[in-house]
C-alpha cells in the first residue's frame, strides 16, 4: 500500500491551469482542481460544457496541451507525453462510462478478472474469488456467467463498476453513469454509488443526478463552457449558487 | 440453330473421373493462397490502422496495386515475368498459390482494417482505462471482436478466391478449368464437362458457405 501518512494531506488530483483545445475549439479554460483522498466531487454543467473532457484528462483519455496535472503522485505531460505515468494512473485510477462499455465477447466474471490477471498478475483463482465478492457487493452475484448482452442496463453498469473496482482503484471517475438507463434501473446504480461512498472511496462523479449530487458530494463543481465558474458544499451551491450562469442552469434542470 | 441437340449425360458424367483430379489443385491452390494471404492480409491491415504515417503508406500502396490490378495479370506476371528477374523458372503450383495469396492478401487486409476499425471506440478506452496496454486491450478486448465480425466477408473473399483460381488454367497447372479442357480436347463435348466443372465449383463453395455458417451462428452465440 502506498504510504499512508502523505494520502491524509496529499491531493489525489492536482490540475493547475489545465488547458484543453480540439482544434480551435478551447474545451478547457486554466482549469484548478484540487482533489483529496475520500473526497466525493460532483460535477456538473450543460451539455458541451466540457464536463466529460474534464475527468477523461485525469486518466489520460484526452491530451491536454498545457497546464500541470498530477494524479496519485504521478505527473502527466502535455500532449501525451508521459506514456509511463499514464499506465500507473490508468491502475490506478478506474473509470464508468456512460455507455457501460463491457467487453461483449467475455462473460460477466472474465470482464471482472481480466485486467487483474493480466495488468496485476493475479492468478486466475484469486481473481475470481475476487471478482465474486465484488459481484457480490453490486448485487449481481447469480449474473457471473452470463453476457453482457443477456442482462439488463442496470445490471450492465453494476458489473463495469466491479470491473473497474477490481483493480483496488485509488480514485473512481464517473462520466454520467446512470444517464443511458431507463428511469426504474438508474435507482440501483446510485445505491452501489453511494455505498462505495460511504467506503470512503475517493470519487469524481459527472452527473445531472442533483438529488444524488447534493447527498453525496463533498463538493459540487459547475462548469460553464470550459471553465469552473463555481464550486462549494452541495447545500450552498444549490440553495444560494452565487454566479448568475449557476442560478440559471439550476433553474433550467430542476425544473423537471 | 440445333434443336436437335441434346445434353449427353453419358458424357457429363464419363467426365468425372478425369475432372476429380483437378479438385485437389483447386483446393491446394485457393486454402494454401488463402492460408497466406490472411496472414499478409493481417500484416498490412494492421499497418493501415497504425499511428504512424511512414507505417501506413506502404499498406496503402500494396492494397491499390493488388486490388488495381487483375489477377490474371498478377499470374501471369509471377509465373512468366519473375522468372525472367530471378533466373530460373516458377513452379505452376508455387505461382498459383503465389497469385492467390498477394491477391487475396489485399482484399484481406481491407477486412481486417474495417473490422478493427468497426469496434466500437468505448472498447478500447474501457481498456486502456483499466490499466491494459495497447497491446493488451488489442490482443483481449479488440481482435477477438473484431475477427468475429471479419468472418462473414472472410468466407466471401474465401468463395472469390477459389473461383479465381479456375483462371490458372493459363499457366498450365492441372485444376479443374484445367483438367476439363485436356479433356474437352479429345471429346469434343464442351456442354456437359463445363457443366461438370461448374457443378463441382458449386459443391466446394457450398460446403464453405455452410462451414461458415455454422462458424458465425456459434460466434454469436457467445454474445
Ligand atoms: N473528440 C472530439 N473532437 C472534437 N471536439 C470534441 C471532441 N470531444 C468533445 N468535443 C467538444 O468539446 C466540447 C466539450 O465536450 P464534452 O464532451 O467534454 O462536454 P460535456 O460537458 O461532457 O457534454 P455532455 O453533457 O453532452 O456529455 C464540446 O463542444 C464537444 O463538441
Ligand atoms: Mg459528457
Amino acid at each position: 500500500m502506498s504510504n499512508t501518512m502523505n494520502s491524509a494531506t496529499h491531493p489525489i488530483v492536482r490540475m493547475q491551469k489545465l488547458n484543453k483545445h480540439f482544434g480551435s475549439l478551447h474545451v478547457l479554460n486554466d482549469i484548478d482542481l484540487t482533489i483529496v483522498p475520500g473526497e466525493v466531487v460532483v460535477i456538473i454543467g450543460a451539455s458541451g460544457s466540457g464536463k466529460s473532457t474534464l475527468i477523461r484528462c485525469i486518466n489520460g483519455l484526452e491530451e491536454f496541451q498545457s497546464g500541470s496535472l498530477v494524479v496519485d503522485s504521478n505527473e502527466l505531460l502535455p500532449h501525451g507525453k508521459s506514456t509511463k505515468a499514464l499506465q500507473t494512473i490508468r491502475t490506478e485510477v478506474g473509470m464508468v462510462f456512460q455507455q457501460f462499455n463491457l467487453f461483449p465477447h467475455l462473460s460477466v466474471i472474465d470482464n471482472v478478472t481480466l485486467a487483474p490477471m493480466k495488468v496485476r498478475g493475479l492468478s486466475r483463482d484469486e481473481a475470481v474469488s475476487n471478482a465474486k465478492r465484488l459481484l457480490d457487493r453490486v448485487g449481481i452475484a447469480d449474473q457471473a456467467d452470463k453476457y453482457p448482452s443477456q442482462l439488463s442496463g442496470g445490471q450492465q453498469q453494476r458489473v463495469a463498476l466491479a470491473r473497474a473496482l477490481a483493480m483496488e482503484p485509488r480514485l473512481m471517475l464517473f462520466d454520467e453513469p446512470t444517464s443511458a438507463l431507463d428511469p426504474e434501473m438508474i435507482g440501483e446504480v446510485l445505491d452501489a454509488m453511494r455505498e462505495l461512498a460511504k467506503e470512503g472511496m475517493t470519487m469524481v462523479i459527472v452527473t445531472h443526478e442533483m438529488g444524488f449530487a447534493r447527498e453525496v458530494a463533498d463538493r459540487v463543481i459547475f462548469i460553464h463552457k470550459g471553465e469552473i465558474t463555481e464550486e462549494g458544499h452541495p447545500e450552498k451551491l444549490f440553495d444560494s449558487p452565487q454566479h448568475e450562469r449557476t442560478q440559471s442552469f439550476l433553474a433550467r434542470v430542476l425544473k423537471h | 440453330m440445333d434443336v436437335n441437340f441434346q445434353f449427353d449425360w453419358s458424357a457429363a458424367f464419363g467426365s468425372i473421373p478425369y475432372l476429380l483430379p483437378g479438385i485437389p489443385w483447386t483446393l491446394l491452390i485457393s486454402f494454401g493462397g488463402l492460408a497466406i494471404g490472411f496472414f499478409i492480409g493481417i500484416f498490412f491491415g494492421l499497418l493501415r490502422i497504425s499511428r504512424l504515417r511512414w507505417l501506413r503508406w506502404p499498406a496503402i500502396v500494396y492494397v491499390e496495386v493488388f486490388r488495381g490490378t487483375p489477377i490474371l495479370v498478377q499470374v501471369l506476371f509471377i509465373f512468366y515475368g519473375l522468372p525472367q528477374l530471378l533466373g530460373s523458372p516458377i513452379n505452376a503450383l508455387v505461382a498459383g498459390i503465389a497469385a492467390i495469396a498477394v491477391n487475396s492478401g489485399a482484399y484481406i487486409s481491407e477486412i481486417v482494417r474495417g473490422g478493427v476499425q468497426s469496434i466500437e471506440r468505448g472498447q478500447g478506452e474501457a481498456s486502456l482505462s483499466l490499466g491494459l496496454s495497447r497491446t493488451q486491450a488489442f490482443r483481449y478486448v479488440i481482435w477477438p471482436q473484431a475477427f468475429r465480425r471479419m468472418i462473414p466477408p472472410l468466407g466471401n473473399q474465401g468463395i472469390i478466391s477459389i473461383k479465381d483460381t479456375s483462371l490458372f488454367s493459363v499457366i498450365g497447372v492441372g485444376e479443374l478449368v484445367r483438367q476439363g479442357q485436356i479433356y474437352i480436347a479429345t471429346t469434343f463435348t464442351a456442354l456437359e464437362v463445363y457443366f461438370m466443372v461448374a457443378l463441382m465449383y458449386l459443391a466446394i463453395t457450398w460446403t464453405l458457405s455452410i462451414i461458415l455458417r455454422q462458424l458465425e451462428r456459434r460466434g454469436l452465440a457467445g454474445q
